[in-house]
C-alpha cells in the first residue's frame, strides 16, 4: 500500500484499502479558522452533543485582527464556542498565527496522523507524513462531534526529484515546477507522494511549501516520508506519540513522474493558474507590490532568504512598490526580531505586520486596486484573489518576490546580484 | 432529493475556482440567501441578478477549484440552483455539496446559456431540450446516494444516535 493508504486503512481500522474504496476513518485532529469555523459552529448545535476537546483546534488566523464588524463578530463566534464547551486548543489573536503553522509548531501535525481542517491548504502537514486534507465546514462539525469521517481513498501518484537544486531554487519552484506540468487537475482527488535526493536534501520549511500547494494541482494530499529533518524538529514539540508510516515496497501508483532538479528554476506563475509557470528570468513585467508571507511561504527560512537578496543588493524597495512581509506566526516574528531580520526589512522600506492570511485572499492587510500587479509568495493567483477582478497575482518564491521588490519588476535573484 | 429536474443553464468554461463562486471579502456570513446576492459577482455580474430558482450550472472540467469554503455551494443552493454538471470537480467542492445536498453530475454535456436540460437522475441521463444532445452519467455509490439525500447533518445524528 501506499502511505495514504495505509494511514487510511490503519484510522478505518482495516488490514487493507484499495483507491475508489469509501471507508469511515478515525481522525486525529480537526481543525476550524475564524472564516470557516462560524458555519460549522452552526451546524455544530444541531447535534446535540459536546465536541471531542483534545481533537478540536480552533485558530483565528484570516481576518484577525478583525477588518471589519463582519469579520469581529465572526471571531467572536469561536471565542464562544471555545469558551462554551471548554476547548483549550484555541489560538486567539497575539497566541498563534496562520493555522498550518501553528498546527505545525504546536505539535499537532505527526507522522502517521490523519487529520482535517476545515482549510483547503490542510494537505502541508503531508511534509510530516501526515494524511491531512481539506474538508468544509459542515463536516468538520460533524468530525467535532464523531472523531471520525468517511475518505475516498485515493489513487497515488509518485513524483521523483534527484539531484542537487541551483541557488534561489526553492521548494516553492519545485511545486510550481510541477504543476506547471501536470496542471491544475493533474492530481485532482489523488495522493501526491514526493521521492528523490532533491526532496531529500530539503529544509522542513521546503517541504512544507511543496506539500501545501499540493491543493493546486487538485490533489486530496501531498506526502514526503518523515526522515530525521522531521523527528529532530518533532522534539520536545509534538503532542503524544506518533509513529512513521512509509509506503510498502509494492505499493502501487497510478502514475510515476521524474524530474532532473538542475531543471528546475526560480519561476513564477502568471495570472490567473498556478500552472502558468515560467521562468522568473524570462518575463518583464512591473508590479506594484510585493508579498512575502502565507501559509505557503511565511516561515523563518522564507524570511530569511527574502533578507539575504536585500540585504546582498544593500538596495531598498523601489519607490513605486509597496513591500509587505507577514510572518507566518508569533514565533517566527519573534525569531525574525531575534536574527535581526525585521531590522532588514524596515531599514529597506517594507512594511511588517503581525500574522495574518489577509491579503492572500484579498480580505484586507494589502489588498489590490484596479490594474495594480503583486509578485507573492502566496499560493493563488484566481482572478480577484488579492482584490480587484482586475489585478493580477504573480506567484513566486520568497527571494524573487525580494528581488523584484527592489527592481520593481519580476527579477530573478541571479540577475539582481550579476547587475 | 427530487429524481427528475428541468432546468435553464447558465454556462461556464474550465477552473471555475470558488473565489469567482464567492469572493473572500464576503465570508463572514453562512447564510445562503445572503451569500446568493454576491454569486460570481467577479466574474459575472449578471448571475446574481438574473438566476432563477430551478436554474443549472454547466461547466469545463475542475470546477470549484481552490479553496474549502462551503460557502461556495451554499451560495449556489441560495441562488437556487439545482444542480451543477462537469466533467469534473474539485473534491472539497465535491464533497461540500453532496453534504448540504446539491447534486453534482459527473458529465460532459453539450450546452450552451439559456438552454433548457432535463436530467433524469435515476436512469443516469441529461437531454438538452433545445439540440436533443445529451450523455448519460454513472449513478453515485449506494453512501453517497444517501448522505445526498438525508443530508450530513442527519447523517451525522444517525451516527451519534448508534454510538449513544
Amino acid at each position: 500500500m501506499t502511505i495514504a493508504e495505509k494511514i487510511l486503512a490503519a484510522h478505518a481500522g482495516k488490514e487493507r484499502v484499495s483507491p475508489k474504496e469509501i471507508v469511515d476513518a478515525k481522525i486525529d485532529y480537526v481543525m476550524v479558522n475564524d472564516v470557516t469555523g462560524l458555519p460549522a459552529f452552526e451546524v455544530f448545535e444541531e447535534f446535540d452533543t459536546k465536541p471531542i476537546l483534545e481533537k478540536s483546534v480552533l485558530i483565528q488566523d484570516h481576518y484577525v485582527p478583525n477588518k471589519d464588524v463582519a469579520s469581529a463578530e465572526q471571531a467572536k463566534s469561536m471565542r464562544e464556542f471555545a469558551k462554551r464547551y471548554g476547548i483549550e486548543n484555541h489560538f486567539d489573536v497575539g497566541r498563534g498565527g496562520v493555522c498550518h503553522q501553528i498546527m505545525i509548531e504546536e505539535g499537532f501535525a505527526a507522522p502517521g496522523r490523519l487529520i482535517v481542517g476545515a482549510d483547503s491548504h490542510t494537505c502541508s502537514y503531508g511534509a510530516l507524513g501526515a494524511l491531512s486534507t481539506g474538508i468544509g465546514s459542515s463536516e468538520a462539525a460533524s468530525a467535532m462531534a464523531t472523531g471520525e469521517l468517511w475518505f475516498r481513498v485515493p489513487e497515488t501518484q509518485k513524483f521523483v526529484v534527484d539531484g542537487e537544486l541551483g541557488k534561489h531554487v526553492m521548494g516553492k519552484d519545485i511545486i510550481l515546477h510541477i504543476i506547471g506540468d501536470i496542471g491544475v487537475s493533474g492530481s485532482l482527488y489523488r495522493s501526491m507522494e514526493f521521492y528523490g535526493s532533491a526532496i531529500e536534501s530539503l529544509h522542513l520549511s521546503d517541504r512544507i511549501t511543496i506539500s501545501n500547494m499540493a491543493i493546486e494541482a487538485g490533489a486530496k494530499c501531498g506526502i514526503i516520508p518523515p526522515d530525521d529533518a522531521v523527528f529532530d524538529y518533532l522534539k520536545n514539540r509534538v503532542i503524544g506519540e506518533y509513529s512513521p508510516v512509509y509506503a510498502d515496497a509494492d505499493a502501487e501508483y497510478e502514475d510515476t513522474f521524474e524530474y532532473a532538479a538542475s531543471e528546475i528554476v526560480p519561476v513564477v506563475a502568471t495570472p490567473h493558474l498556478p500552472e502558468n509557470v515560467t521562468p522568473a528570468s524570462e518575463i518583464d513585467v512591473q508590479i506594484d507590490q510585493a508579498y512575502l508571507g502565507s501559509c505557503t511561504n511565511g516561515r523563518i527560512e522564507d524570511l530569511r532568504a527574502a533578507a539575504a537578496v536585500l540585504k546582498g543588493a544593500s538596495k531598498s524597495v523601489h519607490p513605486d512598490v509597496r513591500m509587505i512581509v507577514v510572518p507566518a506566526s508569533k514565533s517566527v516574528f519573534e525569531q525574525a526580531m531575534r536574527e535581526g531580520l525585521i531590522g532588514i526589512f524596515m531599514d529597506a522600506d517594507a512594511y511588517v505586520s503581525g500574522p495574518t492570511c489577509g491579503a492572500c485572499l484579498g480580505g484586507y492587510m494589502g489588498v489590490l486596486a484596479e490594474g495594480e500587479r503583486c509578485v507573492s509568495s502566496t499560493n493563488r493567483n484566481f482572478i480577484g484573489r488579492m482584490g480587484h477582478p482586475n489585478s493580477e497575482v504573480y506567484l513566486a518564491n520568497p527571494a524573487v518576490v525580494a528581488a523584484s521588490a527592489i527592481t520593481g519588476r519580476i527579477t530573478d535573484p541571479e540577475d539582481l546580484l550579476e547587475g | 432529493m427530487e429524481k427528475y429536474i428541468k432546468g435553464r443553464v447558465w454556462r461556464f468554461s474550465e477552473n471555475v475556482d470558488t473565489d469567482q463562486i464567492i469572493p473572500a471579502i464576503y465570508l463572514v456570513t453562512g447564510d445562503r440567501q445572503e451569500l446568493a446576492k454576491h454569486a460570481f459577482e467577479n466574474v459575472r455580474p449578471d448571475f446574481a441578478k438574473d438566476v432563477s430558482d430551478g436554474d443549472i450550472i454547466v461547466a469545463g472540467p475542475n470546477f470549484g477549484s481552490g479553496s474549502s469554503r462551503e460557502h461556495a455551494p451554499r451560495a449556489l443552493l441560495g441562488a437556487g440552483i439545482k444542480c451543477v454538471i462537469a466533467p469534473s470537480f474539485a473534491r472539497i467542492f465535491y464533497r461540500n455539496s453532496i453534504n448540504i445536498g446539491l447534486p453534482l453530475v459527473e458529465c460532459d454535456v453539450d450546452a450552451a446559456d439559456g438552454d433548457v436540460l432535463a436530467i433524469d437522475f435515476e436512469d443516469g441521463k441529461i437531454v438538452n431540450t433545445n439540440t436533443s444532445a445529451g450523455c448519460t452519467f454513472p449513478s453515485l455509490p449506494d453512501f453517497l446516494v444517501d448522505l445526498l439525500d438525508v443530508g450530513l447533518i442527519e447523517n451525522t445524528k444517525r451516527k451519534l444516535m448508534r454510538t449513544g
